[in-house]
């Protein structure tokens, strides 16, 4: 039975791939040409545009062979503007681990100070309410005035991202300590300090990696937009640059890389996270 | 400046202060000098000269006490024995300075009015002014604007208002900003979407959506110009908003908009795709109207002089080659790759050679179409504002000949463009017509209170 189960899911999983490729398969098949252009102007234009209709969608194929394409040759580097995906993947990763990481130092302490005392707690919380919801991106063209360069720009903004959920966390882990713990502590006469690093952090750790989880999504959603703004490279002047050309084919391959390396370093943390939880 | 002095002259200082004394300020001073040597040759060999002497006596105090003791002719066939003057003279008069920074970065948005900037790299016109530079493709205008503000570019590819609007303080704190040269003139269209292929008319576009790339933009003037002259009222009548010129076809193709006046490869780019149709090139509105520019700070002039110079003669050098219209299929190959303008080659052969599909059907022939020509003229930059007065971008009065004179360095240009064999005209300011309305630069005031549509 149990055999059966695990054999289950992975071919139901496939069979909703192959129903989504079919489905993407069938819907853009070539259709029947409408008009047909004279031979001159039709060499001027688009295969679809000199038979009367708008370029189309990829198909699966298309996809692909685009996909094999990049996986073959991934790092190359033709000039400034034009590298391989895995290029520029690795300057996002880059980018996305500095701002956090960053990040990650100031939350993490603050977090715990604020946790530790309700007064500071209090007197804070109006400004991480306000400060929490404002979309990064609405920081970029403050932070190219203020910073004056762009690839700073692009780390504070993941840096500003990641922040808030690391930082509430951590100070939702803390304060919610259970009292009998910290009660025996000081039974026991344990300093401050101790207390703080042999009772409070171990017991925090989870939410505090939970935190830390979610903010690594987030910067990894906020990267691909921060770039395209700001272009140069990265995944995200990738997407703008095939966007520019209006290449579908090379959008969906860097959809799907976008997606990978997300799911990644989600599992990085969830693994991170299984290390520090304990059993109640 | 105390490079020019004669450091053969006791009487000199090459330090600092009025040297002779005959003088209220150096800068007087300066100027008397600069006519006594003013042939070029002897000023570059004083520089030559002046250099060495200072490198060998490094106290004013002493190499004054050496020539009064030795006589100024015994010093020079002392120190010509022992130092090659006669060689180092020679070196620098071939190049015009050593470079002050070699590795230099020109940021550019993707569309073909940047052709001399984006060419001059995979064709080596920087090569061989011993530049190397990064061509770096940006996402859009008002970025471009603080990467160069920001000095992350040295120089860059710009709207022509744009350098205005930043000198005045139009849309950003006021700096100084220099236009050396006019990167390309006509080079665009309005292009209108397929399903409105029977509204020829612009009467009939009343409640369209149109974009222009940026609000100081040529695009943005004209648009505004030629629906005003069909008694619509941009502000009122239609919507125009601004989109980044590689988003345009994008936003075509999703029914966002109706329209736009875009640089090309965008027109051409929308009929490539069957999502679009040019409805008139900008250039039978103004023929010879200029579009985009190449822009550096005033900083970057001054202080890098030499580098300037380098940078702007390999533009120049570019813009001469491209006006022959035999070498456009070259470039278009050269600029197509996805370092540059990440489009097909036909899509831009199309717009450099002028024989292009219209989105309706007809294969037209423009030569025209695109051209070069890198002269700022000052009459451009008067015509720029007083339609940024007409559409109450500025308010107040405007000293239009002076951000003219400040802003389009038309001596420059003038200069370099001799240098490569171009034929600069002899004036700076010239009447021109925009739809069959003559513009006089010397009546700016008049100009813009003789339209009926403004909002002043």
């Amino acid at each position: 039975m149990k055999r059966l189960l695990n054999w289950r899911a992975p071919a139901l999983s496939f069979m909703v791939f192959m129903l989504m490729i079919g489905i993407w398969h069938a819907l853009t098949l070539p259709k029947a040409a409408a008009v047909t252009a004279e031979s001159e102007y039709a060499a001027l234009v688009g295969a679809a545009a000199a038979s009367g209709q708008k370029s189309a969608f990829p198909s699966p194929a298309d996809v692909g062979a685009k996909i094999m394409q990049h996986l073959g040759e991934p790092f190359y580097d033709r000039g400034p503007n034009d590298k391989g995906i895995g290029i520029q993947l690795a300057y996002s990763i880059a980018r996305v681990l500095l701002g956090y990481l960053l990040a990650a130092l100031v939350a993490i302490p603050v977090g715990f100070l604020i946790g530790m005392s309700p007064t500071v707690y209090r007197a804070l919380d109006p400004y991480i309410q306000v400060l929490k919801p404002i979309s990064p991106l609405a920081w970029m063209p403050l932070a190219l005035f203020t910073l004056k360069d762009s690839s700073i720009s692009a780390i504070f903004v993941i840096f500003i991202c990641s922040l808030w959920p690391m930082l509430i966390n951590t100070a939702f882990g803390v304060s919610s300590v259970r009292k009998e713990w910290l009660n025996v502590a000081r039974t026991l006469e344990v300093g401050n300090l101790r207390t703080a690093f042999r009772v409070i952090l171990p017991a925090a750790a989870p939410t505090i990696m939970t935190g830390m989880r979610i903010s690594i999504s987030i910067a990894w959603l906020v990267i691909v937009a921060a770039e395209m703004l700001v272009g140069g490279t990265g995944i995200g002047y990738f997407v703008w640059n095939e966007w520019n050309n209006l290449s579908i084919t090379n959008i969906i391959t860097a959809i799907l890389a976008i997606g990978m390396v997300g799911m990644l370093l989600d599992l990085m943390m969830a693994k991170l996270t299984k290390l520090v939880t304990f059993p109640e | 400046m105390s490079a020019f002095k004669d450091p053969f002259d006791a009487a000199t200082s090459l330090t600092h202060g009025c040297s002779c004394g005959h003088h209220h300020s150096e800068a007087e001073h300066q100027a008397d000098l600069a006519v006594q040597t003013s042939d070029s040759e002897a000023l570059s060999n004083r520089v030559v000269e002046a250099a060495v002497m200072r490198a060998l006596f490094p106290h004013d105090a002493t190499r004054r006490r050496f020539l009064n003791a030795v006589g100024a002719s015994t010093a020079m066939a002392a120190i010509s024995s022992l130092f090659p003057l006669g060689m180092a003279k020679e070196a620098f008069a071939q190049s015009t300075g050593p470079l002050e920074k070699s590795s230099i970065k020109v940021g550019f948005i993707p569309i073909t009015c940047a052709t001399p900037i984006i060419m001059s790299q995979p064709m080596g016109f920087y090569g061989r002014q011993g530049l190397n530079v990064d061509v770096v493709k940006t996402a859009g205008w008002a970025v471009i604007r603080d990467k160069t503000l920001n000095k992350e570019y040295d120089a860059a590819h710009m709207l022509s208002p744009m350098p205005i609007a930043i000198s005045m303080g139009v849309g950003s704190s006021p700096i100084p900003y220099t236009v050396p040269a006019i990167e390309n003139i006509n080079g665009q269209a309005i292009t209108l979407s397929i399903k409105h292929k029977d509204k020829r008319d612009p009467k009939s576009w009343k409640g369209f959506k149109f974009a222009v790339p940026f609000d100081y933009s040529m695009h943005n003037y004209l648009l505004r110009y030629y629906l005003a002259e069909h008694g619509l009222d941009p502000d009122k009548d239609v919507q125009i908003r601004s989109v980044p010129p590689p988003e345009m076809v994008a936003n075509l193709r999703a029914d966002n908009i109706d329209g736009f006046l875009a640089p090309d490869p965008v027109n051409q780019r929308a009929v490539y795709d069957g999502v679009g149709f040019i409805h008139t090139l900008t250039k039978d509105l103004w023929p010879g109207h200029p579009c985009c520019a190449f822009a550096a700070s005033r900083e970057f002039v001054t202080k890098m002089p030499n580098t300037y110079r380098a940078l702007l003669k390999a533009i120049m050098e570019a813009t001469a080659f491209a006006a022959k219209p035999e070498n456009r299929k070259q470039i278009a190959e050269a600029i197509a790759p996805a370092n540059y303008l990440n489009q097909p080659v036909t899509v831009i052969e199309q717009v450099l050679t002028g024989t292009y599909a219209d989105g309706l059907g007809n294969v037209k022939k423009d030569a025209n179409r695109i051209d070069f020509d890198p002269f700022p003229w000052h009459s451009f930059a008067i015509w720029i504002m007083t339609q940024m007065k007409r559409w109450g971008q500025v308010k107040g009065d405007v000293d239009y000949a002076k951000v003219a004179r400040e802003v389009f360095l038309a001596t420059d240009a003038a200069k370099l463009m001799k240098d490569v064999g171009m034929k600069p005209p002899t004036t700076i300011s010239k009447k021109f017509s925009v739809m069959g309305k003559e513009f006089d630069p010397a009546k700016p005031d008049a100009y813009i209170a003789s339209f009926a549509i403004k909002r002043t």
